[in-house]
């Protein structure tokens, strides 16, 4: 009886470890890591970074052979709560400022944090332009279902900038937790304006229009990159955030739309 | 009779009670590990503020609309599924209970496209001067969606176990098809629809992919309690905690609500709705 009792609690212990194995990408960036043989770079980058970091990485990949690089894209505030509570990353790059410095205020920074890139809002309109949206102001007449990102979140705290400085007070229809959400939005006809990044835009290709307005300036969104302290490949780290910020990396953030940091 | 031989019999393995004891722990650890991460002294103020109490109304009242609206659509739907016999029954059933399988978001999605602006409905509820998107009512909507499933899957249950003899009987003795409803089916199977309903508002409660994805969030219109704590969470931890541990008390007091719902009208235990149950019909 015993002994079927431990065969049973091992059974389910093991079913369970294999489960979680399966299932685990942070984990198994983890192993990889710290593998001797094959070389890998775990590279935690906000979602906006997505389009040129992929590129990025393959390049990366092309001129460091048996290199292999894993990114992991999601909101800041997540990826930096992830590192916080000790997943295996090597490179943190940031869409804020904020961010990076919950990270780097948990000394688990390398050196000091990079910046290498700047955002900044734009109006997306759905492409016929309906509401008929031409400035920033035209975003607070009435009936204009305008849509931004919550104070919470960094492309809610630049609109609540650009909203100060210009003295225009906006009341959304909704405030959403992703800038994501807010051009899914504008994308599929709901709203008639959304407050979105530049690069967005230059993402969504014509499935939105851009209003460029000039106190967009007044919020500059800067990212921050950085090494990370417990990285197994200190070395990779830097060869990678050396590409970042080199003449490759920033041609391929200028085509993303990125400004210069 | 079947139900006693049960209870006399307890021979469980041992290896199956460790097992279970594993899974027990695999939902009990991560609960009891937020209670740990709770921050107490301050746990008050966190749940009481503003924006706290603006989303739990606005989930307590968009939850009871969204039950309310399953329980008006859910009992005929049960009703036919349970009762009817016609072609494409099984299609039928299939779609009802589709959303219990569907990730909410792919709902949020599909609702979109019926009701929102741009949508197959929408357009024509826009001329009429009707906006969901963006409106409570849009939240509504998209609970009702994820929890019909739930009362349709009790109910019809109930109705199943609880056969049609009664109701045989009751037409035979002339009673029309409403009245027979009315006065024997209904009240045969009311612990059943009870308890779908407390499911239906609780699933209501906890609905966050399709309300993000269809309705947005605007505090006290559209943001619930769910989609408060996903923001919080970008901001303070602390608040995502607090407000994760009310929605999870909120959330055991339903569903013990709804285990304990079936049992006095049964005789005892969770069985309400095997044929036993049909003792309360005689007056």
């Amino acid at each position: 009886m015993r002994a079927v009792l431990r065969a049973g609690a091992l059974l389910a212990a093991g079913t369970l470890t294999a489960a979680l194995a399966a299932c685990g990408p942070v984990s198994g960036g983890g192993a990889a890591s710290g593998d001797s043989g094959a070389k890998s770079v775990t590279v935690f980058a906000a979602a906006s970074l997505k389009a040129p970091f992929t590129a990025l990485a393959e390049q990366f990949e092309a001129t460091h052979p048996g290199t292999t690089v894993t990114l992991s894209f999601a909101g800041s505030s997540d990826l930096a709560t992830q590192i916080t509570q000790g997943a295996p990353a090597d490179v943190f790059a940031s869409a804020d400022i904020k961010n990076m410095a919950k990270v780097s205020g948990a000394a688990l920074v390398e050196g000091s944090p990079r910046d290498f890139a700047s955002n900044v809002l734009t109006i997306a309109v759905p492409p016929g332009n309906p509401a008929a949206i031409a400035s920033f102001a035209d975003l607070a007449r009435p009936g204009v279902k305008t849509v931004v990102c919550a104070a919470q979140v960094p492309c809610g705290a630049a609109a609540k900038t650009v909203e100060t400085e210009t003295g225009t007070t906006l009341t959304p229809v909704s405030e959403e937790s992703s800038v994501t959400d807010v051009l899914g939005k504008v994308i599929s006809g709901e709203a008639d304006a959304g407050l979105v990044y530049v690069t967005d835009v230059k993402t969504a290709g014509a499935k939105v229009r851009e209003v460029p307005f000039a106190e967009s300036a007044k919020a500059v969104n800067t990212y921050p990159i950085a090494a990370l302290r417990r990285s197994r490949n200190k070395d990779l780290a830097a060869a990678f955030i050396a590409a970042v910020t080199g003449p490759e990396g920033r041609q391929l953030l200028r085509g993303a739309g990125f400004g210069a940091p | 009779m079947n139900r006693r031989r049960d209870s006399a019999y307890s021979g469980i393995p041992r290896w199956v009670l460790a097992i279970a004891a594993v899974g027990a722990l695999f939902v009990l650890l991560p609960l009891a590990a937020m209670v740990v991460r709770v921050n107490w002294p301050q746990f008050i103020p966190l749940v009481t503020s503003e924006a706290s109490l603006t989303a739990l109304s606005l989930s307590l009242r968009t939850a009871a609309a969204s039950t309310v609206l399953c329980v008006l659509f859910g009992v005929p739907l049960a009703l036919v599924l349970a009762r009817g016999d016609f072609p494409g029954q099984r299609l039928l059933r299939s779609f009802v209970l589709l959303p219990l399988v569907l990730p909410p978001v792919v709902g949020g999605i599909a609702l979109l496209y019926a009701f929102g602006r741009q949508g197959l409905l929408g357009r024509g509820l826009e001329v009429a001067g009707i906006q969901i998107a963006f409106s409570t009512t849009a939240v509504v909507l998209a609970q009702t969606f994820v929890a019909l499933p739930f009362l349709v899957v009790s109910l019809e249950g109930a109705l199943r176990s609880a056969g049609g003899r009664y109701e045989a009987v009751a037409a035979t003795l002339g009673a029309r098809p409403t009245t027979v409803l009315r006065r024997v089916t209904l009240p045969l199977v009311l612990p059943g629809l009870a308890s779908g309903a407390v499911l239906s508002f609780a699933r209501s409660l906890g609905e966050f992919g399709a309300t993000l994805t269809f309705a947005g969030s605007l505090p006290g219109v559209t943001r619930t309690l769910p989609l408060e704590i996903y923001l919080q969470r970008e901001t303070d931890a602390d608040a995502a905690v607090a407000l994760s541990l009310l929605l999870v008390v909120v959330a055991v007091i339903v569903v013990g609500l709804s285990y304990r719902g079936p049992a006095p009208a049964g005789s005892g235990s969770g069985s309400a709705r095997s044929p036993g149950s049909s003792g309360r019909l005689s007056p």
